[in-house]
């Protein structure tokens, strides 16, 4: 082969590099970074309420029953994708669905959810991002499986889909429900 | 309905470069006049539409049109107006507008300052124009719409990352792209000599300016991206060999060389079929480094927007374009040959070290980044490749470079004469090596001793600056007035001079800077450097669309102030990461860096990063240098035409020879 084909060559080489580069980050949803908690038990939270700052409420009050924990906040975009699916399959979930609104202003947060609708049975509001940073919430939506125990079993990065629900929630729902039960 | 005339634009725009593409290769090929006089208009009608959609895109932003979903991603009412314009290139779609916007203004400028070359050779040239801004509009219009529409219209935007929100951003993409781009015209006019078979030295000595104005744009680019990751990544670091900074230093890597093998061809006709490849080269590195930008197969910090299923796109555009030039030319290199003989000792032979030795770094910088990509392919597992792999080997490619930069002005072309360039060099020689002498011997009375590296850096820097020097000087005293400094040596002086003060700056800095990582309670004094830093807390403050910690340290010689300096930690309004701003005292000779690290405890103590950074600005100031070289050469009268006369006895000797054929 001559010299002159060389250049050829090498790019060939480079393009199949590459092509194997989209694959395999195609493959490798970056959004599956495991979270260092699942296993361990949620970070001790009380935070107070977004409608009444005054009662506030943490990992005691909600320990004893599993429980969903979705960050979402009123600047959020992605979140806005999210919110219709928890209003109409927030109930299928048959457990308790926390809001954890992520460090907005309180009168967006409810303005927001005046505007769209409110699945949640309780929101708190962590206003500062302090709780935020110890669940490792590297930004909304994120949603969290908590066990009766206080044992976070789950973490979801990006909105959640009715495909999420039926794949990944509801199964691992009807086990921690299996383990309460039991 | 604004917004759905940007869509319309980029459409028209779309359908315009595709004319632009066809009809004039097709005309250039039949000896069409109808088809070839098809590509000027094309190109100008393009621009206007590309421009439209530009300028619809940025009255989006200007006035908060958040029914644009682009618009509502990266910016919000809060937003002050001067990041409004540079929000239209904070992501992802409006990046890729800009850059197909640059590539337009290249090819006016193109089409516009060529009347005087042939019109068939102009239209391949166009035509290979038209071809990369098609597929980049195809690019935009299929899977990167900046127009489309947000439904519901949200309240208010997002937010511009707060990371573009700088003054040093706002220029960064447009000056990197230039350079980007620019080397498009190098490359289209070496696609159409060997499209067109047209092979002699004219299209080298007419894309030279070309190849320099881009090169210097890429330089500045370059330069201005790497300041602002010194003072606004708070890390006080200036280069960090990230995918997307090697995306932008390997085409200048290759540009450089380009730009001295085009000098060899122009002037000797030596080297033409490695100047061929050097701008495909050139350019289609500019192209991979779009593509490892915006396909995320390459993490990094710097990618903003990526996405795999646009990474096919530009994988098979790459093809397309690289795999179908490279193929042209194995198929038309052969053809390209000649030039004089040059003997072992002469400028030719040190260009051409310079080549082999640019074109090696780019080589290493490439493979080193698509490293983990291939630990990946052959399953070896995470490979992560740091700064200290890329530098040393870098400097083994570079530390010749400035060994033997000086010695290439004092060498004639063809056959020169190394000893009597080392002795027009002496002085510079012996300069460099007291210098080295004496600043150690001073450093060890003084002080422990001055690192190695700061001397080693101080004498390169001496060895090149006064050895470009002496040149300037020789010229001054044997060249007739008028003739002593043409535009391109002067272009040549300054930017190796820059080079001088480049290496002084990097190697003086990496030796000598002082960093400390400490914990300072308020009004505690700390001692570094010879200076005395003085915490004196932090406060609230606030800006336009963010509210920071303030805090302030007091920089103190002896009794005097040096200095007062008020790093920050901002929070956008919307944003939720917090932003470092560090806080500088700028020097010709040190800078006084200081950042915010965390809080700690409750009695308002902080972290705090303190950076004493000698010579740092001679980094910057050499690539500005550089840049200013780049622009003077290509100033340079005797590229922008041929002489008349010289002209028709070229025409008058080449009918009769086609009139056979």
């Amino acid at each position: 082969m001559s010299a002159r084909y060389l250049p050829l060559a090498g790019f060939a080489l480079v393009l199949a590099l590459l092509g194997f580069g989209i694959y395999w980050s195609q493959k490798h949803d970056p959004r599956e970074v495991p979270s260092p908690l699942i296993g361990k038990p949620a970070p001790q939270f009380s935070l107070p309420l977004l409608d009444d700052p005054s009662r506030k409420i943490g990992t005691a009050e909600l320990a004893g029953q599993p429980y969903l924990l979705n960050v979402f906040a009123s600047w959020c975009f992605a979140c806005r994708d999210e919110h219709p699916i928890l209003m109409s399959d927030g109930t299928r979930l048959g457990i308790k669905l926390v809001g954890f609104n992520y460090k907005d202003e309180p009168a967006d947060a409810k303005r927001w959810i005046a505007q769209f609708g409110d699945p949640y049975d309780v929101t708190i509001a962590d206003y500062a991002g302090d709780v935020a940073i110890d669940f490792g919430v590297t930004g909304a939506p994120e949603t969290f499986l908590v066990d009766a125990k206080g044992i976070v079993r789950y973490k979801y990065i990006s909105p959640i889909t009715p495909e999420v629900i039926a794949t990944e929630l509801l199964p691992r729902i009807s086990i921690l429900k299996k383990e309460a039960g039991g | 309905m604004i917004p759905e005339l940007g869509q319309l634009a980029l459409i028209l725009a779309l359908l315009l470069a595709a004319a632009q593409c066809i009809l004039p290769l097709i005309g250039a090929q039949r000896g069409n006049r109808a088809l070839i006089a098809v590509a000027r208009p094309a190109v100008a009608g393009q621009a206007v539409f590309v421009a439209l959609a530009f300028a619809i895109l940025t009255y989006a932003f200007v006035t908060q049109d958040f029914s644009v979903k682009y618009v509502a991603l990266n910016s919000n009412h809060l937003l002050p107006w001067y990041y409004r314009f540079s929000a239209v290139w904070g992501a992802h779609e409006g990046s890729l507008l800009l850059w197909v916007l640059i590539l337009n203004v290249w090819t006016v400028a193109v089409a516009a300052f060529s009347h005087r070359l042939p019109d068939d050779f102009i239209a391949r040239v166009l035509a290979v124009l038209g071809f990369i801004s098609f597929g980049f509009l195809l690019f935009t219009v299929l899977t990167s719409n900046p127009f489309e529409r947000a439904l519901p219209m949200p309240f208010d935007g997002n937010d511009l990352n707060p990371v573009l929100q700088d003054p040093g951003l706002i220029m960064h993409p447009p000056m990197l792209y230039m350079g980007y781009v620019g080397f498009s015209v190098a490359f289209s006019f070496a696609l159409a000599a060997l499209i067109g078979g047209e092979l002699d030295v004219r299209w080298v000595r007419w894309a030279r300016p070309w190849t320099n104005i881009a090169w210097a744009f890429l330089t500045l680019g370059i330069a201005l991206g790497s300041w602002w990751a010194y003072y606004e990544l708070g890390w006080g670091g200036w280069w960090f060999w990230d995918p997307v900074e090697n995306a932008s230093f390997m085409p200048w890597l290759i540009g450089t060389a380009l730009i001295h093998s085009q000098a060899v061809t122009e002037k000797r006709g030596s080297f033409r079929a490695w100047t061929l490849l050097l701008a495909i080269f050139a350019f289609s590195l500019s192209l991979l480094g779009t593509f490892l930008v915006r396909s995320g197969v390459l993490t990094s910090v710097h990618s903003f927007a990526s996405d795999p299923t646009r990474g096919l796109f530009i994988l098979g555009f790459l093809t397309l374009v690289i795999g179908g030039s490279l193929a042209i030319f194995a198929a038309r290199a052969p053809k390209v040959s000649g030039g004089e003989p040059f003997a072992a000792a002469s400028r030719e032979t040190l260009l051409l070290i310079n080549n082999l030795l640019f074109a090696g770094a780019a080589a290493m910088v490439l493979t080193a980044t698509l490293y983990p990509l291939l630990g990946e392919a052959l399953n070896l597992g995470r490979i992560s490749i740091g700064p200290p792999y890329y530098g040393l080997r870098f400097v083994m490619f570079m530390a010749p470079v400035v060994l033997l930069m000086p010695f290439g002005p004092f060498l004639r072309w063809r056959s020169g004469d190394w000893r009597a360039a080392l002795r027009s060099l002496m002085p510079a020689l012996i300069g460099a090596v007291a210098l080295a002498i004496v600043a150690a011997v001073i450093a060890r009375i003084v002080a422990d001793g001055l690192p190695f590296k700061a001397i080693v850096g101080a004498a390169a820097s001496i060895w090149v600056g006064l050895g470009i020097g002496l040149y300037a000087l020789s010229r001054l005293r044997t060249a007739p007035p008028g003739r002593r400094y043409t535009p391109e040596m002067l272009g040549m002086i300054l930017a190796h001079f820059g080079v001088a003060i480049f290496v002084a700056g990097v190697l003086i800095v990496e030796a000598t800077n002082i960093e400390k990582d400490i914990k300072l309670a308020p009004n505690e004094t700390v001692e570094i450097g010879g200076l005395a830093f003085r915490f004196d807390g932090v406060k609230s403050a606030a800006g336009p669309n963010f509210k920071a910690d303030q805090g302030t340290l007091t920089v103190l010689k002896g009794d005097a102030v040096v200095a007062t300096l008020n790093p920050q930690k901002r929070q956008y309004s919307r944003g939720t990461q917090v932003q470092t701003e560090s806080a500088i005292d700028p020097g010709l000779f040190r800078d006084i860096y200081v950042a915010l690290g965390e809080p700690i405890g409750t009695d308002g103590a902080w972290a705090v990063r303190i950076y004493v950074k000698p010579f740092v600005r001679w980094i910057w100031l050499g690539a500005l240098f550089m840049m200013l070289g780049g622009f003077v050469a290509a100033a340079d009268r005797r590229f922008r035409a041929l002489p008349a006369a010289k002209r028709e006895t070229e025409r008058a000797l080449m009918t009769p020879a086609r009139a056979q054929v």
